[in-house]
């Protein structure tokens, strides 16, 4: 099972990324679990500076963008 | 969970409307006050100075690498050159407020460290697009100069001392690596990205030129006065006069309308501009139209829109909402209460705006109408200063989470630090301003 983590404290643009993230993992039709990650210190531990980011499964894909749903399909398969 | 919000929702609803008494008179005028604000906002600060804003908003952070700007608060970057791009990058990396928390985060514990953190967080918030231009426009380009600069130069002064005083800080550090955006490749010269900015803020500029207020007004019993108008109803108007050596009186007297005869502009160069603003802002508006149809492929100008919408959808509300709610609560609070808190200009009001404005939570921009209701009440320049430069940085919500990145004693001394700056840069301020 993937694991989706959206990485921010929780402001309309995570918002806009979990929404596409979600409607990308469906499109495909994989399994998946869509995690939020708004503790700024477990943000961090990722990496990633800007926010809103895109982690599948651990690995940093987007940081500081909210690329749409066709996109993230690309990163996800 | 989400039900039981609606029902929570519709239960206040049906109980305000129920109990509140709308036939009280302060009440009454107090909700008429908060429309006044709106319409206030609405007819004089939104298409001239908020939506203009909010494209280049929009524009900074489509057009803008952000990753080329965070390299200079890397871990291996220039410390000197950090702390000046720290104090500045609020420009162009804070244009979402929500995003100067996790970067905080981020500078300190992967990049160049706790004293450009520090000057980041100080003077992000205050330094966004938006917030200058429309506390210059609402508050009046001193104050709203004086907040840009002494958020940029003392953020670099509360930086230093952070650093100084936590070198042996370096522990914290994580050696994760930083996860940058790919820079992406400049499908346009630098020069022709510079050009567009210049022509929109410009834009801005214009739209935005400063009416000084001052004007000759001739009473219809003959008086004629030299004043500054600080407030204009459509029944009155609120004047401070000016005395013989060129200084405003502090006292604000009201004029009804059928008292004056005549209300003169004092003419100058800043109201010689004011009179052709808005041919002056229509030309830059032309250029940035033929820039955006010459030099942009049609996939950025979505891009740059859809940008722009999303900051509209983020802000609006939250401003209209804020004002309203400010201008509400303005006809509630009696002024001797503000005066005798944040009135005049000593240390202790500076101190009191200060503190306030450190614990308080200003969602985007709202800082403004507020400043603008209590000066309006009583608050004096200094203190609005202060409330101006402790109040975007930090809040109850946000002390907490700073709390959780750097540790206690970190998150105290820049509290202090913060209150103390503000404080006296706020009296200062008010030192020289009057």
């Amino acid at each position: 099972m993937k694991k989706i983590q959206i990485l921010g404290p929780g402001c309309p643009k995570c918002k806009a990324l979990a929404d596409n993230a979600d409607a990308a993992a469906r499109d495909l039709g994989i399994d998946y679990q869509l995690i939020k990650v708004t503790d700024i210190c477990e943000i961090v531990k990722f990496g990633v500076m800007m926010t809103p980011a895109l982690a599948v499964d651990g690995n940093v894909k987007v940081v500081g963008k909210v690329p749409s749903a066709d996109k993230i399909k690309g990163m996800l398969s | 969970m989400r039900d039981r919000k609606k029902f929570l929702v519709l239960a206040a609803i049906f109980l305000l409307a129920y109990f509140f008494p709308f036939d009280n008179p302060k009440l009454g005028n107090a909700i008429l006050e908060g429309f006044r604000l709106l319409q206030w906002y609405a007819i004089h600060h939104t298409l001239a100075c908020v939506v203009p804003a909010m494209f280049i908003a929009g524009a900074i952070s489509t057009f803008l690498s952000q990753a080329s700007v965070m390299r200079y608060l890397g871990p291996r970057s220039n410390r000197i050159g950090a702390y000046a791009v720290a104090s500045v990058a609020g420009i162009i990396l804070a244009v979402c407020s929500c995003s100067v928390l996790p970067m905080f985060a981020g500078i300190y514990t992967m990049g160049a460290g706790l004293g450009p953190a520090s000057s980041f967080l100080y003077s992000g918030p205050a330094i966004n697009i938006l917030a200058i231009f429309l506390s210059a426009r609402v508050l009046g380009l001193e104050i709203g100069m004086a907040r840009a600069l002494g958020a940029v130069l003392f953020a670099v002064v509360i930086g230093l001392l952070m650093s100084t005083f936590f070198r042996r800080a370096e522990s914290d550090r994580s050696a994760a690596m930083m996860h940058l955006p790919g820079a992406p490749a400049n499908p346009r010269p630098l020069w022709k990205t510079v050009l567009y900015f210049v022509c929109m803020i410009l834009f801005l500029v214009f739209s935005d030129w400063y009416n000084t207020n001052d004007v000759t007004i001739t009473l219809a019993d003959g008086t004629v006065l030299e004043a500054n108008i600080r407030y204009s109803r459509p029944a009155s108007i609120d004047v401070q006069e000016y005395d013989s050596t060129g200084h405003l009186k502090g006292e604000v007297l009201r004029f009804g309308r059928d008292q004056i005869k005549q209300i003169a502009e004092k003419p100058g160069f800043v109201m010689t501009v004011h009179g052709v603003k808005w041919y002056l802002a229509g030309a830059m508006g032309i250029l940035v139209l033929l820039m955006i149809w010459r030099w942009f492929s049609r996939d950025e100008v979505m891009d740059w829109l859809r940008a722009t919408w999303d900051f509209g959808l983020m802000i609006i509300p939250l401003l209209f909402g804020g004002v309203f709610v400010t201008g509400i609560i303005g006809g509630l609070l009696p002024e001797k209460y503000v005066a005798g808190l944040v009135g005049g200009n000593s240390l202790a009001s500076n101190f009191v705006a200060s503190f306030l404005g450190m614990i308080w939570y200003f969602a985007t921009l709202t800082e403004i109408p507020i400043v603008e209701m209590l000066t309006r009440l009583g608050m004096g320049q200094g203190p609005a200063l202060a409330l101006l430069l402790a109040g975007p940085a930090l809040s109850l919500p946000s002390i907490l989470v700073i709390w959780k990145v750097v540790g206690a004693k970190k998150t105290v001394v820049f509290c202090v630090l913060t209150v103390v700056m503000s404080t006296l840069v706020g009296w200062v301020f008010g030192l020289v301003g009057t």
